[in-house]
């Protein structure tokens, strides 16, 4: 009742709506960016998804239609890059993890005495971010080729069989795909530990929890945002990268994941609709499974 | 979740009322205010489908002295500081600044990064690209290319008779010859000492992982049809290709094959990933100078393809003139020359040949330069395919390079 006088007074809502309006200005170019670059790109990508080939039309020549069959198409021919796509990027991102973890733990809490240590540390991580993802990639594949000194010695000590290789197989893909995203995952789960007070690990010991104890419910539960953060961060990326799996990088003929399927698709094909129904299925797949993770790790409010 | 009471405080309340209401006012907007149809309507016109044949940029290389120049790898004359002399040269003698850029490693993906603009008939960042016969073909038939004023290029007198009509550019109309070359096989003489004589011998089990191949069909395929007795510039179907194709996907799926590139296979080379390929001709020579001697090339005993790479000047280019000047002056027997000594492909200009003799006497009896008959009817050209079996191969070609 008091709410219901309260909105028809005359003076007060005056203030309010001026604001909204202001609101609306600030929010003005935010919105026309992503109707133009988000929205329009997305419906474009729909529309040619849908797209059947010209009639007589010479290559790359589609007409609008409503071809839903494309989609299953795709499906049909290229289940084993889908699949293979997100099983690298599950593996990337579970040995990103592992590594970061102790990494990020060491800085935003072991270090925390040493600031000059902590700060050079987190130089160090980003460090590899000043160079081209590109370049450093590359450089990868010279230091992992054949003849070069890790490979040769390797195979010295026979810890690899003569004829293998390293380069162009899924091992070296992965490799890749968990060095170039690190710093993504170790970048959160630091802000997360950093954070953390240390007070409760010490509670915990006091109540004769031994260090795993301590570790599995306090530290993880309380540097779950930055697992969370770092995970979506490496797999998402991960999911569609197409450089390392490329030929021309770490990957080989029988490593191609989507993105890489989609790249020849609409550059060497010239078969636009696979393309782009390739594209909205991994947009759609990542949403998925990005959903189910985030309602399941229970941490909604990340996003 | 269940939502709370709102809180007693009057102000309070009205301040999530109004919060309350942007958040309608927000979401109305998007649904309502047309952004829908806009963005349909921006997306329509963003991907035409079959449009109609761009026009020609107008010409500004009278007050515009500056050339883009597109091309692949190792393709050009080039000193030990990274400079282009015959270039520099041409810098020097006409004032036009060229901006040279390697900037194609393979026909389609260099057509897939610019094919939007030149169906606008926007400016793709080069006044003159070359490219291979098959896709200036296409370029030609979309009316990407713009028509040459052979006025402006006197020297193409000099072009040699046998490619004076090409089926795709009848009187070159719109494209001219940079440099022509075989594909064929190379090794790595140190690890390879016994060499290669067929393609066959690619697929030694010695060489297990060891073998790269190129990611252009018609010289990897043709090939591999060649070595199976067909004779690639006659009258061959699907049968015939499919069989080519299936001896690579086996060299493939069994590991034979380590990889499938572009130019970059040069890379593969020098890092010794790959110890034999299927290879262009001159880059071989390029490789050996550049990092020590030792790889070989040779024509396969059952055949090797030849093809040309030829200027064109995309249809959105504002300085046809400027490029016209260079292709001219690259069509003079001493500059072609000088080229031709560097890259060893097969130059087009008649003429280089004297031209050679005169910088290095030995120049006139390599082969992959300035091949004689005997070599000549070594190799073949790939035959035109029609656009519905350009798509139906390079899909099924695609199939081995994506693997499975």
């Amino acid at each position: 009742m008091a709410f219901a006088a309260f909105a028809t007074s005359e003076a007060q809502p005056e203030a309010p709506k001026k604001k909204s309006r202001v609101a609306f200005f600030l929010l003005l170019p935010g919105i026309l960016y992503l109707i133009l670059f988000f929205l329009t790109p997305l419906i474009s990508l729909i529309l040619t998804s849908l797209q059947q080939p010209a009639e007589f039309g010479d290559v790359g020549e589609y007409e609008y239609a409503f071809n839903w069959q494309n989609y299953v198409v795709v499906i049909q021919d290229y289940l084993p890059h889908i699949l293979r796509s997100f099983g690298y990027a599950l593996v990337a991102t579970v040995f990103a993890l592992l590594f970061s973890y102790p990494i990020a733990y060491f800085i935003g809490v072991k270090a925390r005495r040493w600031p000059l240590l902590q700060s050079l540390m987190l130089v160090l991580v980003i460090a590899p971010f000043f160079i081209s993802f590109l370049l450093r990639t590359l450089a990868w594949k010279q230091i992992l080729s054949d003849e070069s000194l890790i490979i040769t010695s390797l195979k010295a000590l026979s810890l690899l069989a003569p004829d293998a290789h390293f380069t162009g197989t899924p091992f070296a893909v992965i490799f890749g795909l968990t060095y170039n995203f690190i710093p993504f995952m170790t970048l959160p789960l630091y802000t997360a530990l950093e954070r953390l007070d240390t007070r409760y690990l010490e509670a915990g010991s006091d109540l004769y929890a031994n260090p795993f104890t301590v570790f599995r419910k306090i530290t993880i539960p309380l540097s779950m945002p930055g697992i969370v953060a770092g995970t979506l961060l490496t797999f998402i990326p991960a999911a569609g990268d197409y450089v390392n799996a490329s030929r021309d990088f770490l990957g080989g003929p029988d490593t191609q994941m989507m993105g890489n399927v989609i790249e020849a698709n609409f550059l060497v094909l010239l078969n636009y609709p696979a393309a782009a129904a390739l594209s909205i299925i991994l947009m759609a797949a990542i949403l998925v499974l990005v959903g189910i993770y985030v309602k399941r790790s229970g941490t909604e409010e990340l996003l | 979740m269940t939502s709370r009471p709102l809180p007693q405080d009057p102000m309070i309340r009205a301040l999530i009322a109004q919060a309350r209401r942007a958040q309608v006012n927000r979401r109305t907007m998007l649904a309502g205010a047309g952004a829908g149809a806009t963005a349909l309507a921006l997306a329509a016109c963003s991907t035409g489908g079959a449009a109609a044949k761009p026009t020609p940029a107008a010409d500004k290389s009278d007050t515009d002295k500056t050339l883009n120049w597109a091309n692949w790898a190792a393709y050009i004359d080039e000193d030990d500081n990274g400079n282009y002399p015959t270039l520099v040269q041409f810098e020097k003698e006409t004032g036009i600044k060229v901006n040279y850029e390697v900037a194609v490693d393979d026909n389609n993906t260099y057509y897939g990064k610019v094919k939007d603009q030149l169906a606008l008939g926007q400016d793709i960042g080069a006044d003159t690209v070359c490219l291979t016969d098959w896709m200036i073909a296409r370029w030609i038939r979309f009316g990407y290319g713009q028509k040459l004023n052979h006025d402006n290029i006197p020297n193409l007198a000099n072009l040699t008779p046998s490619l004076e009509n090409p089926d795709f550019d009848p009187g070159r109309e719109y494209s001219v010859p940079w440099q022509g070359g075989f594909a064929g096989i190379c090794w790595n003489t140190e690890k390879v000492p016994g060499g290669l004589e067929s393609v066959d011998d690619l697929w030694n089990p010695d060489l297990k992982g060891r073998v790269g191949v190129l990611s252009e069909m018609r010289d990897t395929i043709g090939l591999i049809m060649l070595q199976n007795g067909v004779d690639i510039s006659g009258d061959w179907g699907d049968d015939e290709f499919t069989t080519a194709n299936d001896i690579l996907a086996k060299q493939v799926e069994d590991g034979q094959v380590r990889n499938i590139k572009g130019n970059s296979y040069l890379e593969d080379l020098k890092n010794e990933d790959t110890l034999a390929a299927i290879c262009w001709s001159g880059d071989i020579t390029v490789l050996n100078a550049e990092a020590g001697d030792k790889w070989q090339f040779a024509i396969p005993s059952a055949g090797g393809t030849i093809w040309n790479d030829n200027f064109i000047v995309p249809i959105g280019s504002p300085r046809k003139t400027n490029a016209e000047t260079l292709i001219n002056y690259y069509y003079e027997p001493e500059v072609a020359a000088e080229v031709a000594a560097w890259v060893n492909y097969i130059t087009p200009v008649v003429g280089a040949k004297e031209a050679a003799i005169a910088i290095d006497p030995a120049l006139a009896d390599n082969q992959l330069i300035f091949p004689d008959e005997q070599t000549l009817s070594q190799t073949s050209i790939f035959r035109t395919l029609t656009p519905a079996e350009e798509q139906k191969y390079q899909a099924e070609f695609q199939r081995i390079l994506l693997g499975s």
